[in-house]
């Protein structure tokens, strides 16, 4: 896991990382990729922040799995983002492991991996830690922030956070806090590594064997959230996988078992376990409007020059349009400029990950108004 | 390059001061957003229920967020705007009066134009063909217009005055754009349309 074939940064040498904790990190390592180039006028740049299980391989060949990248289809050379144009830079989220510092990296204090001794992150957190990465990367301010669910809370974190180095920001797909259900799909997912006999209080770095059976698990619960109704019952239905009949036992008689079963697997060979509850927590944890008061547009005042957006999907049941629209009413209510749209498409939460036109045409837009007011030529 | 405009959208277009702020609620593609964003420096803003009337807008670099003036207008803060405007859209609206009070809430003045249901087109083709209206200006019928609360020019100037709002300029006009009589029952009689611009009675 700790293998990267890419561009690592180490931040925060002299000036450790104060965490929302309160606790200090020092170094922090950062996975990171970038496409492109930074022009002369350096007005070019658009940071694209990974969902929860994302990485820093947005538009090239994950290391581990081989796949594309999880955004290929809209980031590269004459795509939607397009990288003969614009700088796109994306990074491993801190606490994540894929050469960003994480609970699997070795604690400087003790030359042994950090495991639950870790200190507990926030998305903004993750945010400080990108805003430092630009600073390495000469980047004084982006174009564009965007992003999906977990991305697009960075996203929200970068409009509160570090307002003056944005230019547009985009958010798809995303709430500005953790509901209660929320919460508690995460809490099913963290019990379930916990439970796990190989967790071993997340000391297991040093054992051949890995709580795979528990963070398996934790996918298939979060992967289902992922999804909708409507889309299991299109790509499975009742189908039975390779057998024509059921057969009373408790094997993965239906399609649809089969395919979670793979999600979870082939998730742990890619994942680290401890960092999927470091993560989770980080998601939890996020309630904006609560450090404001419960007041959200307090926490955007100082973004009324950010050219902003949220997108939402209706079938979208885990960060649904309410949640969504919220943030839009917020930013408006900031005065920051802001448009928003829900689009119509049945694959749930994922949806912004696939391909629909209507997205697209939208991104397309949002891209091109960002590029044409910031002067990018 | 300049934009044309629909005439009634002129109409409006000519009554927004340079530099204002503006809500557009049902923009539509955002023409006349455009328009005044592009001709007058206005700071605009829009309201559109339909995805691909958003998209649209968005395309031209405008700020619309996706909603109706039902449900969303609520979420505005008071005295957000200049101008709220309200095209051909009260009509069609679940609740009017709810309506109308909040664009004079989160705007200091409001630009609402109206079908005329009073117009004697309307009122021939009611009480010779015994069935509801479909005139050129209102050409759906009873089961599938969106037009829910249909109203005359003298029932709006009615609601106006019962909220206790000013009306600071009224403009009556054929569906070409062209002005008719000002006078408002005549003008309740052979417009087609008509403009007002309302003011809260303190202002």
């Amino acid at each position: 896991m700790t293998a990267d074939t890419g561009k690592t940064a180490t931040l925060f040498q002299k000036t450790p990382l104060e965490l929302d904790s309160g606790a200090m990190l020092s170094p922090v390592t950062v996975g990171y990729e970038t496409y492109g180039s930074l022009n002369a006028a350096c007005n070019n740049a658009i940071l694209i922040c990974h969902a929860l299980t994302g990485d820093q391989y947005v538009a090239s060949k994950h290391p581990i799995t081989g796949k594309p990248g999880w955004w290929d289809r809209l980031v590269g050379p004459d795509k939607l983002i397009d990288t003969n144009k614009y700088f796109v830079i994306c990074s491993n989220v801190l606490g994540s492991c894929l050469g960003t510092t994480g609970p699997w990296q070795d604690n400087p204090a003790t030359g042994k991996p950090w495991g639950l001794d870790f200190p507990v992150i926030t998305i903004r957190d993750m945010v400080k830690v990108q805003a430092a990465l630009l600073d390495h990367l000469s980047v004084e301010k982006l174009m564009m922030v965007i992003g999906g669910s977990m991305g697009g809370m960075q996203v929200l974190e970068w409009l509160a956070t570090y307002p003056e180095r944005l230019h547009s920001a985009v958010a798809l797909a995303t709430a500005a806090r953790h509901t209660a259900q929320n919460i508690a799909f995460h809490e099913v997912g963290r019990q379930s590594i916990m439970a796990d006999p190989n967790w071993n209080e997340g000391r297991y770095y040093d054992t051949d064997e890995r709580p795979r059976k528990g963070l398996s698990v934790a996918r298939m619960t979060a992967h289902v959230t992922y999804l909708s109704e409507d889309a299991l019952t299109r790509k499975f239905g009742r189908n039975l996988q390779d057998r024509d009949k059921i057969t009373f036992g408790f094997d993965a008689d239906f399609q649809v078992e089969s395919y979670l079963r793979h999600q979870g697997f082939s998730f742990v060979d890619r994942f680290d376990a401890n960092s999927y509850l470091y993560i989770t927590r980080a998601l939890d944890y996020l309630d904006i409007a609560g450090r404001h008061g419960g007041r959200l547009s307090d926490a955007f005042k100082n973004a009324r020059h950010v050219r902003s957006a949220v997108i939402s999907f209706t079938s979208d049941w885990l960060y649904p349009t309410s949640e969504n629209k919220a943030i839009a009413h917020a930013l408006n209510a900031a005065g920051v400029p802001v448009s928003f749209a829900e689009i119509e498409a049945s694959h749930g939460h994922d949806s912004f990950l696939l391909d629909i036109p209507a997205m697209d045409q939208m991104l397309r837009g949002l891209v091109t108004a960002a590029a044409t007011s910031g002067g990018v030529e | 390059m300049t934009t044309i405009l629909r005439p009634d959208l002129k109409l409006i277009a000519n009554m927004v001061e340079d530099g204002s702020s503006v809500l557009d609620v049902g923009c539509g593609e955002g023409d006349l957003l455009d328009y005044l964003v592009k001709e007058k420096s206005v700071d605009g803003r829009g309201m559109e229920l339909s995805q691909e009337g958003v998209n649209v807008c968005v395309s031209k670099g405008l700020f619309v967020i996706q909603g109706d003036a039902d449900n969303d207008l609520v979420h505005y803060p008071d005295n957000s705007f200049d101008y709220v405007i309200l095209s051909r859209t009260l009509q069609a609206v679940y609740k009017p009066r709810d309506v109308l009070v909040d664009l004079l809430r989160l705007g200091k003045k409001a630009i609402v134009t109206i079908p005329n249901f009073g117009q004697w087109r309307v009122r021939m083709s009611l009480l010779f063909s015994g069935r509801m209206p479909v005139t050129k200006s209102l050409d759906q019928t009873w089961y599938n217009t969106e037009n829910i609360h249909f109203c005359t020019i003298l029932d709006l100037i009615d609601l106006i005055e019962a909220e206790g709002f000013v009306i600071r300029q009224f403009t009556p006009y054929m569906r070409d754009g062209t002005a008719t009589r000002p006078n408002p029952r005549l003008a309740n009689l052979f417009a087609d349309q008509a403009l007002f611009l309302i003011e809260k009675s303190s202002a």
